[in-house]
């Protein structure tokens, strides 16, 4: 294929217009189809029975009992689920995590499942397995874990990345280092340095659909799956892989779905739900209940951040240090080193270092939430670059401004940066209405900016042409928030129609090449990317069969705005074709119209964001109240601006609640106290205010009409801002998430009390 | 378990059905009746998305018993238009794009619905306090809120 | 010849090296060529990395070219939400 993604100037017809989303009346209705509203005949109910031990092993299962229950139709354990992953490292651990194998490695990890005719049958299934622990001590605090007192999780696990191989294992899997300069000479010219120590509690996406998959798998090797995933192929792979079975044979196809933020990246019921159909020989439907979905999965890392700043009198930094711990969770990830690159992004920097450490704990494997580990190294660097600020005496935004990475500068994770939209975001807050706007008593406003990197990746795309010239799109990206209307009507741009010329869906695994994870930001960039090769693909095609018609050279004829136009003194004569007359020709000129791409849609460009809010807050009782909020980022090119601005404010509205309230509690039993919506409170429509929001289209090089990605960007800078804000309104540094009432009650008293 | 026989009327309908005693409306509404425009959210009647009116009070349906619905009325999302003529609160929704993901909006529309009909000129506070019991996770409130609003002046004018 | 920075935890697996010269003409060859010469990297490369060419991330684009005297950064390949 040779496309040419490169970015060039044009005046967009559709691109940037607001039209209704295609699934909209669907979804308005009830209509619309999620991951638990679909159904096969015969179908079974399948449950899962978790440990509700934090670390245990398992000696035995005895399942006779379950299995002579009228109405169980399959029991499984993990010697259902053999190990076929062949030394995959990180494909054992998804296994072990859908069931665990030896070891029950945190409270609400699967150990059995059943399939039952019904509910009622299923439940007093799960309470006939006999499950006999051998009760370990467990960990669950982050810099517990590190200690070497601390339980080990995993005594095959020595630490990575360390210059002297260990000679004992560890909780911690992995060290990681990013930076460059010498930040111990940085330190050395500043005249300010501000060092603080910061912690994050684990927080859930918190997407409202539960987890929910019917699986049939039939006693030929075929197996259909219906899921609410963010990556129905990448989900094939997985269970494919897991079950032993060739991966065309299992058709995924994705549900409507509910919510994911990075969620519905992992597999976790799914391989369970094909492994009791397997067994049972019927189809199995299997739906978490929100207990199971804090318990088992999500959510993203505890962390311990520690941040050193140094500046000069006149505001320029002169180094600046990090070194970040993230919960894992029981199994080995990357956590922190992600938020080691991400840390320091937003500045240009001579000396910078940081260095993560990843740390098993027994809590439920992380799973990737929005810009994954980036809010909290946001929330502590942009805390520290707060007050540091104050202590030189310089406004927090102009600090920022002085010291903004822009093109050219070398990046704190390595790379120079192209044309980048930190600096124009930091201006546009800056000559901000709200930045003027009245503060009265016990209200503080605070700012901060934020870094993701967006990915693109593999990416595969259907655009067929009917004969009455209306436009099938088939994309292997999931729509989690629009995208079915942003490509629209990158279709339309580019083939010159009408937007309701378009008519968009998301294809199963069986119906088009495999595409990668929606994950990343990336839907809307990858696929707009692949559905612009797709359409120039038809347009090759539409100009061949227009120049058919006429009995003219297809280098005569061009495409513009829908239309097959000949050029040339000769063809003066000839009128324009449109799309309509020349599919209805298709026919007898050569077959089907349709355009295809396949490609890796890499170079996304980075994103930047700087957020501006003001909270109030109740000395007596250390209660807070977000009065007004503002979303400024980069887009590259808002698409569809609407569902942009969407993306804006349900980033801002996650990270307010990650900033205020929301946290895993565990018991010192190791148990999650908190598995639901009533104790784990996510923010209610009272609970905010309107979020103002402003999209700056600094063009991506890499995409030809200069996309972005949007939609993680807008979680990074909320924890810090609010912080900022929080520690503005209070007088007393908060360098604790969630800013719960307690919280803020406890760091006020202790500096009333000196 | 014996079933209980009910009769109701579900969006104008008369219905009958049987369930056990213990099981909840919403999962007669979805698993029996198929009216899975009714979502489950959390089961526990804290996110609002299984959101039902019995008899003009707006209900959580997961924390109802199926055989409590005998001789009342109810309605749910797929009771909302007439015919291909949507209600204005689910086409001011979709004017302003008051959903992302849209799993929460049945449940919205619902509450929505049972506002207006109770305070046809809501200010923006007792628009936000109304829907507090409804949780969406994609969109911040602000384009609801914003639709509910238009909604609500829409309908005045009718 | 172009020059390859590795990011921390990867320079430890090439011995201590931050910087290697390799002779190669996109993604690919500098891929091979790099588990021929540093053994202890293969594995990382298995794992997954990402290579920076002038700032612009790839992924998984291993026939993309490496321009001469262009800046070729490895990272490790991440997660997003």
């Amino acid at each position: 294929m040779n496309f040419d993604p490169r970015y060039s100037t044009r005046n967009f017809a559709s691109v940037g217009t607001r039209p209704i989303r295609p699934d909209g009346v669907d979804k308005v209705t009830g209509r619309a189809r999620y991951g638990a509203d679909f159904n096969m005949a015969g179908q079974l109910v399948g449950r899962v029975l978790r440990s509700p031990h934090a670390h245990a092993t398992i000696r035995k299962i005895d399942t006779s009992k379950a299995e002579k229950l009228p109405g169980v139709k399959a029991v499984i354990t993990a010697a259902d689920l053999p190990d076929l992953t062949d030394g995959d490292a990180a494909m054992y651990d998804i296994l072990d995590n859908c069931m665990a194998r030896t070891k029950a490695l945190y409270d609400g990890h699967a150990v059995a499942a059943v399939a039952a005719v019904d509910v009622r049958t299923a439940r007093q299934a799960l309470k006939l397995i006999e499950v006999d622990y051998e009760l370990l001590p467990h960990v669950t605090d982050v810099d517990e874990a590190m200690k070497h007192s601390a339980p080990l999780i995993n005594d095959a696990i020595f630490t990575e990345g360390l210059e002297e191989k260990p000679v004992k294992p560890s909780n911690v899997t992995k060290r990681s280092q990013f930076g460059h300069g010498d930040v111990h000479q940085g330190f050395g010219h500043a005249d300010f340095i501000v060092e603080r120590s910061f912690k994050t509690e684990q927080t859930h996406q918190g997407y409202i659909e539960p987890h929910a998959c019917v699986a049939s798998v039939s006693s030929d090797g075929t197996a259909d799956l219906w899921v609410c995933t963010q990556g129905h192929f990448v989900y094939r792979q997985h269970c494919a892989q897991l079950l032993g079975m060739e991966a065309s044979k299992l058709r995924v196809t994705s549900s409507e779905i509910g919510g994911g933020f990075g969620g519905k990246t992992h597999v976790w019921a799914e391989p369970v739900a094909l492994a009791l159909s397997r067994k049972a020989g019927r189809p199995v439907k299997l739906v978490m209940t929100r207990d199971e979905v804090f318990r088992a999965s999500g959510p993203t890392s505890a962390t311990s951040i520690d941040v050193k700043i140094g500046a000069r009198k006149d505001g320029t930094i002169t180094a600046a240090e990090a070194t970040l711990r993230y919960s894992c969770g029981p199994y080995p990830g990357s956590w922190a080193e992600i938020g080691a690159m991400t840390a320091f992004a937003c500045y240009r920097l001579e000396n910078v270092k940081t260095v993560g450490y990843e740390v098993l704990v027994n809590r439920p494997k992380t799973a990737a939430y929005r810009a994954p580990s980036a809010p909290m190294a946001a929330f502590a660097v942009e805390s520290a670059v707060d007050e540091l600020a104050k202590e030189i005496g310089m406004d927090p935004v102009d600090f920022r401004i002085k010291n903004a990475a822009q093109e050219g500068t070398r990046s704190s994770y390595g790379p120079v940066y192209g044309p980048i939209g930190i600096g124009p975001t930091l201006e546009a807050v800056k000559n901000h209405p709200h930045m003027k706007a009245p503060l009265g008593k016990n209200q503080g406003r605070g700012m901060a900016c934020g870094f993701w990197f967006n990915f693109g990746g593999q990416t595969c795309t259907d655009l067929n042409i009917g004969m009455d010239g209306s436009v099938s799109l088939a994309v292997g990206t999931v729509d989690v928030g629009g995208s079915r209307a942003s490509l629209s009507l990158v279709a339309a741009e580019e083939l010159g129609i009408a937007y309701e010329q378009v008519k968009a869906i998301v294809a199963d695994t069986s119906s088009l090449g495999y595409n990668d994870m929606t994950d990343g930001s990336r839907g809307t960039f990858s696929s707009s990317m692949a559905t612009i090769s797709a359409a120039r693909n038809a347009i090759k095609i539409l100009r061949e069969r227009a120049a058919q018609m006429w009995d003219i050279a297809v280098d005569d004829v061009v495409w513009e705005q829908g239309h097959a136009v000949a050029k040339g003194e000769k063809h003066g004569n000839l009128g324009k074709l449109s799309l309509k007359e020349i599919a209805a020709a298709s026919g007898t000129t050569g077959g089907p119209i349709a355009g295809h791409s396949e490609l890796v849609a890499d170079g996304a460009g980075v994103s930047f964001a700087t957020h501006i809010c003001d909270i109030e807050v109740d000395p007596e009782t250390g209660a807070t109240r977000v009065l007004r909020y503002t979303v400024v980022q980069d887009a590259g090119k808002a698409v569809h601006p609407t569902y942009v601005e969407g993306q804006y404010q349900g980033g801002a509205a996650q990270g307010i609640g990650w900033a205020l309230n929301e946290e895993y509690i565990y018991g010192k039993d190791g148990r999650l106290q908190n598995p639901g919506f009533l104790d784990y409170r996510i923010p209610v429509c009272s609970d905010l205010p309107m979020i103002d929001t402003q999209i700056l289209e600094i063009p991506n090089p890499n995409h030809p009409y200069g996309v972005r990605g949007v939609g993680e960007t807008s979680i990074v800078p909320p924890l810090a801002a609010i912080a900022n804000a929080v520690s503005n309104a209070a007088g007393v540094r908060m360098a604790h998430i969630p800013m719960s009432p307690p919280r803020i009650l406890a760091a006020i008293e202790a500096e009333r009390a000196g | 378990m014996a079933g209980v026989a009910v009769s109701t009327t579900i969006n104008g309908d008369s219905v009958e059905y049987l369930c056990q005693p213990d099981e909840t409306l919403l999962d007669v509404l979805r698993d029996r009746l198929g009216l899975t425009g009714v979502k489950e959210g959390c089961g526990t009647g804290d996110c609002g998305a299984c959101s039902i009116i019995l008899d003009d009070r707006l209900v959580c349906s997961c924390l109802v018993l199926g055989a409590e619905a005998e001789g009342r009325r109810v309605e749910t999302v797929e009771g909302m238009a007439h015919g291909d003529s949507l209600h204005p609160l689910q086409q001011k929704f979709l004017e302003h794009a008051a959903l992302q993901c849209g799993i929460c909006t049945p449940g919205f529309l619902i509450a929505a619905k049972d506002l207006l009909a109770k305070n046809p000129d809501p200010t923006e506070e007792e628009i936000r306090f109304g829907l507090a019991g409804n949780l969406c996770r994609c969109t911040g409130y602000d384009k609801i809120v914003r639709a509910v609003q238009d909604a609500a002046n829409v309908m005045k004018g009718a | 010849m172009v020059e390859v920075t590795l990011w921390g935890s990867l320079g430890a697996a090439a011995g201590g090296k931050n910087k290697v010269e390799i002779e190669a003409k996109d993604i690919r060859e500098l891929f091979r060529k790099l588990a021929e010469q540093y053994p202890g990297i293969e594995p990382l490369i298995d794992r997954g990395i990402a290579v920076a060419i002038d700032g612009t991330i790839y992924r998984d684009t291993w026939s993309k070219e490496l321009p001469k005297g262009s800046e070729i950064f490895l990272l490790p390949r991440l997660a997003g939400g």
